[in-house]
């Protein structure tokens, strides 16, 4: 059975529940964390390799405490040419993956540090950021 | 002995390539080591610059005849409607403007991925574009619609006239309700989760002629990568000092400027069309602006630096949409730069809107076609009314019928 790479986005009011733990317990579910960013009272997201029967009602079971599951798409990029470094992305993207470099205040994106949770897709002013699936 | 300098005698100097230009950001150490006065006189002109969302700018387009001739009474830039309420081919293209079809926010928060300002970018970008127009037909008038493309050079003028750009000071935007908000300064996080700021600081030109000293009808600036001008004081044009409460003094606010220049020599990296999820559709404005330093007092103005200059902190989720006087404090834009904020006890992120990295190259381009003697000085017909115009803001009321 092939395994699917999902992406988890957490509300802060469920950041502290034992999720990852019931996928597993409870529909026997093999996971693979690839990366996760999940703190107290915060917001986080955990991208996911996930195989087994009960795949399906895992899913189900994620949505019902509130989880919210995407698809993962492989790369977030930057598109340097249309970046015009204004910054609008720095204090939403929840890893600080987009951040200001001081004192030149360029607009730099660390992909590494990048859960692939999209939002810059949304708020970028210009379009500068892309996604490859 | 006090320095006094003419627009001629700075010209001159440009001219035979001997005038001193820096940027307000070059000019601080300058002044910080030497003093107003010494600085004043080796410095002849002082660049600015600026590179924000800008909504109220637009082109006046003139599109030349067809055979048969239309009296255009309504028409569409790809999709995107233009005011005729002039000229038979003359429209008028906001920056704001989004197509008919567009979801807007009833699929909330909608994307405004294209309007008026993506259409003056791609008219930049010399793509063609659609143009759709319809009329009633008259006897001198009588073809009733039409079909084409059109690019920038195809067109008999394209006349970039912004009613209010480069707002001297902006809010610090921040959310105190417990759910997300959308708007133009950016997406807010509920309870405090991020504070937005839009503006280029010491390096912004209305910060560096507080009181309008040098700026008026007239001057010559850089406007979306070429040459344009001041046309009038902007709309909404409220120039005044910040005070709180307790009288405390924060700096200049409230004064904007009306430009205009002919968008065939601009160029898209300098207008750029801009999207803010859950508002609208815009245009970002390249502005740099040159101050000539004329005597002391106009250098003691363009040495502001990022810590005598502050932002008033509004709330977004309901201060700012009902209108309720006041503000959460105010906080400098040296402060704002470091990334982080302390609000009612609460450590807040910050992210400016206004990209720094462009208005500092703008002001470098500036002073680069200065030097060189491609751009001189010109003096304004007329000076703009200052902080002591006093002039106030009126408000619309909603009256009975």
């Amino acid at each position: 059975m092939a395994s699917k790479k999902i992406i988890l986005h957490f509300g802060k009011d469920i950041s502290d529940k034992p999720i990852i733990y019931h996928l597993a317990k409870d529909f026997g579910l093999v996971f693979n964390i690839i990366k996760a960013n999940v703190n107290p009272n915060k917001e986080g997201t955990v991208v996911l390799e996930l195989t087994g029967e009960q795949y399906e009602q895992g899913l189900e079971y994620l949505e019902s405490e509130g989880v919210r599951v995407q698809p993962l798409a492989e790369q977030i990029s930057r598109n340097e040419a249309k970046c015009t470094s204004c910054g609008a992305c720095t204090a939403i993207c929840p890893t600080g993956a987009l951040y200001l470099e001081r004192p030149s205040m360029e607009v730099m994106f660390e992909s590494d540090s990048c859960v692939l949770c999209q939002i810059c897709l949304k708020v970028c002013p210009v379009k500068a950021m892309e996604v490859k699936f | 002995m006090s320095i006094e300098k003419t627009y001629a005698e700075i010209n001159e100097k440009i001219r035979s390539g001997k005038a001193v230009v820096l940027t307000a950001e070059e000019v601080i150490s300058l002044v910080e080591e030497k003093g107003v006065s010494e600085a004043a006189r080796q410095v002849d002109v002082v660049t600015t610059g600026t590179f924000s969302p800008m909504c109220s700018s637009g082109v006046f387009l003139n599109f030349g005849h067809s055979k048969p001739r239309i009296r255009m009474q309504k028409v569409w830039l790809n999709g995107i409607p233009a005011y005729t309420g002039i000229a038979a081919v003359d429209a008028y293209l906001g920056a704001t403007e989004l197509p008919e079809d567009d979801p807007c926010n009833s699929n909330y928060p909608g994307e405004f991925r294209y309007g008026g300002g993506h259409v003056i970018q791609d008219l930049l970008a010399r793509k063609p574009v659609k143009l759709e127009a319809i009329s009633y037909g008259t006897d001198c008038y009588p073809e009733r619609e039409l079909e084409t493309y059109i690019t920038l050079d195809d067109i008999n003028e394209a006349t970039l006239f912004n009613p209010r750009n480069a707002y001297q000071n902006y809010n610090c935007a921040v959310n105190l309700s417990n759910k997300t908000i959308y708007t133009y300064m950016g997406l807010l996080k509920p309870n405090l989760g991020n504070a937005h700021y839009c503006s280029a600081g010491q390096l912004s030109p209305l910060l560096n002629d507080p009181y309008f000293m040098t700026i008026g009808i007239g001057t010559r600036i850089f406007l979306g990568g070429g040459i344009g001008y001041v046309a009038w004081n902007g709309t909404q044009h409220f120039p005044g000092i910040q005070k709180d409460a307790e009288g405390n003094v924060y700096g200049p606010a409230g004064g904007t400027l009306a430009v205009i220049g002919d968008l065939k020599q601009m160029k898209p990296e300098w207008l750029v069309g801009t999207s803010f999820l859950g508002y609208g559709a815009t245009l970002t404005v390249g502005i740099g602006i040159p101050i000539p330093i004329l005597n002391e007092e106009v250098m003691r103005c363009v040495s502001v630096t990022d810590r005598d200059l502050y932002a008033p902190i509004v709330d977004y989720s309901e201060a700012y949409g009902q209108r309720i006087p006041g503000n959460l404090g105010y906080v400098s834009y040296a402060e704002l730069k470091t990334g982080k904020i302390t609000i009612n006890g609460k450590e807040v992120p910050t992210a400016p809107l206004s990209s720094y990295p462009k208005a500092r190259e703008i002001a470098g381009k500036l002073k680069n076609w200065i030097q060189k003697g491609e751009f001189l000085l010109s003096e304004p017909a007329q000076l703009l009314p200052s902080y002591r115009d006093q002039i106030i803001a009126k408000t619309l009321d909603i009256k009975g019928v």
